[in-house]
């Protein structure tokens, strides 16, 4: 199954990955729309910078044992592979933020809700949107 | 505070309605011409040290920004033109010599720009490129002309070391220190994937790179660095450095802040010691000398590899070539005032040298005259920016080109000219580690294989229509040329006639 990868060696922490998937992630036509009306939409991944290393991080897509094992009400599941999380189930109790390892998931702009990378299969075809926005090729969609 | 009597070179226009003040360009400018304020929750510019290199247009999300010339202008005048008055003002802050970078920018005439091509119709057809075969394959050294056969009617002949290019265009001399390493693998690994040679420059040849040694020009200048056994057999061929068309008649000064660990070792010099090339190699005032050094390196490498000499396109640049090829080299390269540099001191870059469309010419021309043409191949370089240029300096007897501008745009570079600061925003012209991980190689190279590709696409097909089907052809065949609005003195000299005739 793909999934993105870090390529760590070349992250610049320019940041641009978090502001493509947070624009991808609005439901906005556009990077200005998804930044300007009203809140600002919260990315689903987030750079760790660090004096000589930097990466993005996001879900790694585990086997969820952690994540979905926890959540107390069933929104968190697998689907094919991709761990994914219904909304209209998430109570806001953040058992998964605090679980996940990799501190991967996030509270939503709303602040009462989780949300999390899907790999973009809710909202783009082809490569997720962070993927297609680094300029680097410092995380990658692929096979391995 | 002293008054500063210069402005800013350009306006950093910044949409407001479009910005989302992602800090992209804040990050991604060495310069440090971004800001937010959080105060004013805004993104502010400091103008006054952008060097228009283009980093934050390009990668602006938004594509909210513009990099535009300043519009505050002094008074006009012809003579003292803007930049003239502000060079001025700069040496009577500083006291020193101007220092510039990449090639000569200045409005003059561009000759291959003059030359036309000539194209088949109706009584010698025109070629197809994708359905018969191109040859764009050559070959760089000695052309051997003593045949003889034995008895058994054998052929013999001097086998001289020769270079077998795919395609007739090289990357030209670009030293580790004054590009990045990443910049350096990137030409190693599309020259590699390509067919063709890159150039070490003067700077040595990193350990990590002597597996592309097959596809490795090596160059010998007049510093030395890192010259040693291994590195003279590392390459396919060894470049003997006397000029650079950038700046003729004079050495190079590779600063010691930018000597760090990896380059002091591939340099063989000390850490964070200035690398001063002289001007002259201390050892050849003569083409005697010279002749001693090529073959010393020949001896060196066991008469393997060719020898490349390469000199600026000056004034007598016929008659120097003519020695060169008496040396015992096997190709000469030739530099034209318009090709790229590090860093030069301005007033040598923008007013020494020769275009190099008649340094050709002149020099292939004094070669056949003398009956020498077929001892040495010749390569020429400063300002080749096009396919079409290629066809052009081959029409008029080059037998292949070395490109280094285009190979830098080729990777992101966007001519700002301030490579000798050595914050290069796209990771091309500087040794800081942050920056130098802006060009990944992966990406580069490939841009690089594209470059090149394109343009031997673009190569069969202009040969294509001149009904010729390989660069063998096409070399010295200045019948295909014409020139426009040229002076016959002009067109004497380049070989060709003027269009209409
Ligand atoms: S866009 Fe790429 S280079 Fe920039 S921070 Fe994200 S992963 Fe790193
Ligand atoms: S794959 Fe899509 S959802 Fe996941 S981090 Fe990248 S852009 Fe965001
Ligand atoms: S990169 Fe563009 S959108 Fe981001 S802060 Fe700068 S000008 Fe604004
Ligand atoms: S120096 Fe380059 S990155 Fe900085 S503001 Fe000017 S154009 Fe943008």
């Amino acid at each position: 199954m793909k999934k993105v990868y870090v390529n760590e060696d070349w992250c610049l922490a320019c940041h641009l990955c978090e502001f493509y998937c947070a624009a991808a992630n609005s439901g906005a036509p556009d990077m200005v729309k998804a930044f300007k009306s009203g809140k600002k939409p919260v990315p689903r991944i987030q750079v760790e910078e660090g004096s000589d290393v930097n990466f993005a991080v996001q879900c790694r897509h585990c086997d969820g044992k952690a994540c979905v094992k926890g959540c107390i009400t069933g929104a968190l599941s697998i689907k094919d592979g991709v761990v994914v999380c219904d909304e209209s189930r998430c109570v806001g109790c953040y058992t998964c933020v605090l679980s996940c390892p990799f501190g991967c998931i996030v509270i939503d702009e709303e602040g009462h809700r989780i949300q999390k990378c899907d790999l973009c299969t809710k909202n783009h075809d082809g490569e997720p949107a962070c993927v297609q926005g680094c300029p680097n090729k410092a995380i990658v969609f692929e096979e391995r | 505070m002293a008054i500063e009597f210069m402005n800013p070179l350009f306006e950093v226009i910044r949409d407001s309605d479009r910005c989302i003040k992602c800090r992209v360009c804040e990050r991604q400018c060495a310069n440090e011409v971004h800001k937010y304020d959080a105060d004013l929750d805004k993104m502010i510019s400091n103008e006054m040290t952008c060097v228009d290199c283009q980093r934050c247009v390009c990668l602006c999300p938004t594509h909210a920004l513009k990099i535009r010339p300043n519009e505050n202008q002094f008074r006009e005048n012809a003579n003292w033109t803007h930049q003239t008055m502000d060079e001025v003002y700069k040496q009577a802050g500083s006291g020193g010599v101007l220092l510039s970078a990449m090639g000569n920018p200045k409005d003059l005439p561009v000759y291959w720009d003059r030359i036309l091509l000539n194209a088949s119709q109706v009584t010698n057809p025109p070629i197809d490129p994708l359905r018969e075969p191109m040859e764009t394959k050559t070959f760089l050294g000695k052309k051997n002309q003593g045949i003889t056969y034995d008895e058994n009617g054998k052929a013999h002949y001097d086998k001289t070391p020769y270079l077998e290019l795919d395609v007739p265009i090289m990357f030209s001399a670009m030293s580790f220190g004054s590009i990045s390493k990443n910049a350096h693998e990137s030409l190693a690994r599309a020259a590699t994937e390509l067919g063709t040679f890159y150039n070490t420059g003067e700077g040595g040849l990193h350990r990590d790179f002597y597996k592309y040694g097959a596809n490795t020009i090596c160059q010998v200048a007049s510093g030395r660095f890192g010259v040693f056994k291994g590195y003279l057999d590392a390459g396919a061929a060894i470049e003997i450095k006397m000029g650079q068309g950038a700046k003729p008649g004079i050495g190079g000064h590779l600063p010691g802040m930018k000597i760090n660990d990896e380059i002091s070792r591939t340099r063989m010099i000390p850490k964070g010691t200035d690398a001063i090339s002289p001007a002259p190699h201390h050892d050849i005032y003569s083409i005697e000398d010279l002749r001693q050094l090529v073959i010393s390196l020949k001896e060196a490498t066991n008469w393997e590899k060719p020898i490349i000499v390469k000199i600026a396109a000056v004034h007598n640049v016929a008659a120097i070539a003519s020695g060169v090829a008496r040396s015992g080299a096997d190709i000469i390269a030739i530099d034209g005032f318009r090709g790229g540099t590090g860093a030069a001191p301005t007033r040598i870059r923008d007013n020494v040298g020769i275009p190099i469309e008649l340094a050709l010419a002149a020099v292939d021309s004094r070669l056949r005259d003398e009956g020498i043409r077929n001892d040495v191949s010749v390569v020429v370089g400063g300002s080749v920016r096009s396919a079409a240029d290629v066809v052009k300096a081959i029409a008029l007897g080059a037998d292949a080109v070395y490109i280094a501008t285009s190979a830098l745009l080729a990777m992101g570079c966007h001519l700002c000219r301030s490579c000798n600061t050595g914050k290069c925003n796209w990771g091309i012209a500087t040794q800081r580690a942050d920056l130098v991980k802006r060009l990944n190689p992966d990406i580069a190279a490939e841009r690089l294989v594209n470059l090149v590709t394109a343009w031997d696409h673009e190569i069969k097909e202009m040969m294509g229509g001149m009904g010729i089907n390989s660069i063998e052809a096409l070399r010295g065949n200045r019948l295909m040329l014409r020139g426009v609005g040229l002076t016959q003195k002009e067109l004497d000299i380049l070989g060709i006639q003027h269009a209409g005739e």
